[in-house]
């Protein structure tokens, strides 16, 4: 635990779930007839509610994007980006983010007891979409009375759950900044993801998904994927740089145990991960991300999606990342010249492949710092000062 | 307001479609926006100039001009403004042959090497001129395809390209009227709106 926390940190956060009582109806035929989302909140809402910024999270994340929990010492997921005098700054902005359905940090999702047998969904709950999260949201921000988010932001999946906002609610947002993403997922992504799955579901201990009644996790298998899934998010560049071929002993040992530092490495990270997430819900966010394509609703022209859309787009991407490259983002950058919208675009060099979007690079920070600051404008938050009451109190508060 | 942009001012139509390629800062559009109502994007590959031009909330799409600009469709914009980058680019040519595809019209300046300045410092030092207007020594500087009024009007000619409308400027960017008596001799910025 943490004495002090730094001076542009929130500080201590907590997370609130929210009831919703309403059926949603989701893409794939079948409806959520009551559903809880874990939200965490950061800065306050200015009288007119015209400062809201959402937050979307990626494959992995949750709704602790910043701040610290009660007895951590790392802070949440994105605390690079949001806090007092940080790009997303909470002395004017008021930021939301949350856990999306399907996740398994306390948002309704597989690992959660499904209120009508009282046991975990497990794999019954329904597949999502990027879509439905999106109309999830959209009752998150009517929950809140936010009628219009100054900025919706995300990178990677958060960046797809971004565009799809601005398809979707076109009035609903001023702002959209898609980071390190793609407007559809390429075959190569597609397989990926698949080995990922695969490796979970022929993991013996996932039973078809319903390992909570066996009282076990597939480990091995969650694992299997987070390794795979790790490799596609670093770059070549960037794996040789950090371990090269280092041995830990220094010599060549003639087993299969792990000998050089990269293998160490992604053992410790897909275990990490094994212990904190829940397989179904790797599965389920996977698929989403396959079935996003916006543009196959309108005859597969991207342009023809972004038709109506009315807010205001930064794209950014890093030179390094192949999972979504350069060129995945240039051309959701084309159909919204093509479409005759609002847009810019920058390709931030760096050596941290798609991990990118989540470190705080200085010409990134740069850039997301000046689109903030013409966000403020917009919206007419000229000065921190025009926020009276503290973030950190407001978060101990909470 | 400089002479040069004054002079594109006048020549953009209002609430037109712009693209302008090596915006800089985004001052130019910033004031097509404000003045004109135009919609529009620069094109920049400067890291402090996209940087200002998102400060200046001027849409800028980075991009290195010289690798070309397939992605955008031809006549998607009303015009195409190029001021003072021609001389930086790879091939000159095939950027013109570009923005006359994306633009209805196009509108380019560039530095006169025809200007008197110019060709008695090369003539009487012998060395290639440096000046304040352009200042770096032969070895590094970004431009790297001088050319003269009639240069410019030489591959008009050849590419059967419209010239609409040309003037000059000297170095201070003002408008002068002896320069049009002798504007290759006399004129150090050329401005070119140019069609199909």
């Amino acid at each position: 635990m943490l004495k002090k926390f730094p001076d542009d940190s929130i500080g201590l956060v907590a997370p609130q779930a929210i009831e919703f009582t309403e059926p949603l109806a989701l893409t794939c035929g079948r409806s959520l007839n009551q559903y809880t989302l874990m939200v965490e909140t950061y800065g306050e809402l200015n009288a007119d509610k015209s400062n809201a910024i959402l937050i979307c999270h990626a494959l992995s994340g949750h709704h602790h994007a910043a701040g610290y929990y009660e007895g951590d010492s790392k802070p949440g997921w994105w605390d690079s980006a949001i806090g007092p005098g940080k790009a997303i700054d909470t002395n004017k902005f008021f930021v939301v983010s949350l856990n999306n359905l399907g996740g398994c940090h306390g948002s309704s999702g597989p690992n959660q007891t499904d209120p009508q047998t009282g046991k975990p969904y497990g794999p019954d709950f329904p597949l999502m979409t990027v879509k439905d999260w999106v109309v999830s949201q959209a009752r998150l921000a009517d929950h809140l009375g936010i009628q219009q988010w100054a900025a919706v932001i995300g990178g990677s999946l958060g960046g797809m759950q971004a565009m799809q906002w601005a398809i979707s609610y076109p009035e609903r947002l001023r702002h959209c900044m898609v980071i390190a993403a793609a407007p559809k997922l390429s075959a190569q992504n597609i397989a990926f993801n698949e080995v990922a799955r695969q490796a979970i579901s022929k993991d013996p201990h996932f039973y078809d998904g319903r390992y909570y009644d066996h009282n076990v996790v597939p480990k091995t298998g969650l694992m299997l994927a987070r390794m795979v899934g790790h490799i596609t998010y670093l770059s070549d560049d960037g794996m040789r740089e950090k371990f090269g071929r280092e041995m830990n002993a220094g010599k060549l040992m003639f087993d299969f145990n792990p000998q050089f530092e990269v293998e160490s490495y992604l053992q410790y990270q897909g275990e990490r991960f094994s212990t904190a997430f829940d397989a179904n819900t790797y599965l389920l966010m996977t698929k989403a991300l396959d079935y996003f394509d916006p543009a196959s609703e309108f005859n597969h022209d991207l342009a023809q999606a972004l038709q109506h859309v009315t807010a205001k787009f930064m794209l950014i991407a890093f030179t390094t990342d192949w999972r979504f490259s350069p060129e995945r983002s240039r051309e959701i950058l084309d159909a919204l010249v093509d479409a005759g919208k609002e847009v810019s675009y920058t390709e931030v060099d760096s050596p941290q492949g798609h991990d990118a979007f989540l470190i705080p690079i200085p010409r990134y920070m740069e850039i997301f710092n000046a689109y903030m600051g013409r966000i403020a404008a917009d919206v007419s938050i000229e000065k921190p000062g025009d926020i009276k009451t503290p973030a950190k109190e407001s978060a101990h508060a909470r | 307001m400089r002479a040069d942009q004054e002079i594109i001012h006048e020549w953009i139509k209002p609430a037109a479609r712009v693209l302008d390629l090596g915006c800089g800062d985004g001052k130019l559009l910033r004031h097509l926006m404000d003045n004109k109502q135009v919609r529009g994007y620069g094109i920049e590959n400067n890291h402090d100039h996209i940087t200002a031009c998102i400060k200046n909330n001027v849409n800028v799409i980075e991009k290195d001009i010289d690798k070309g600009l397939a992605s955008i469709k031809d006549n998607s914009f009303d015009s195409v403004i190029m001021t003072q980058a021609l001389q930086v680019m790879h091939r000159p040519d095939l950027i013109v042959d570009e923005m006359l595809r994306i633009g209805k019209e196009c509108i380019v300046t560039f530095p006169n090497f025809g200007h008197w300045r110019a060709r008695s410092y090369l003539g009487f030092r012998g060395h290639m001129p440096v000046s304040k207007f352009l200042s770096y020594s032969w070895y590094d500087t970004p431009n790297i395809h001088f050319c003269t009024f009639k240069d410019f009007e030489q591959l008009c000619v050849q590419k059967n390209i419209h010239i609409l409308n040309r003037t000059v400027v000297d170095n201070e960017h003002q408008h002068r009227w002896w320069t049009n008596l002798w504007p290759n001799m006399l004129g150090e910025i050329a401005i070119y709106r140019i069609t199909r």
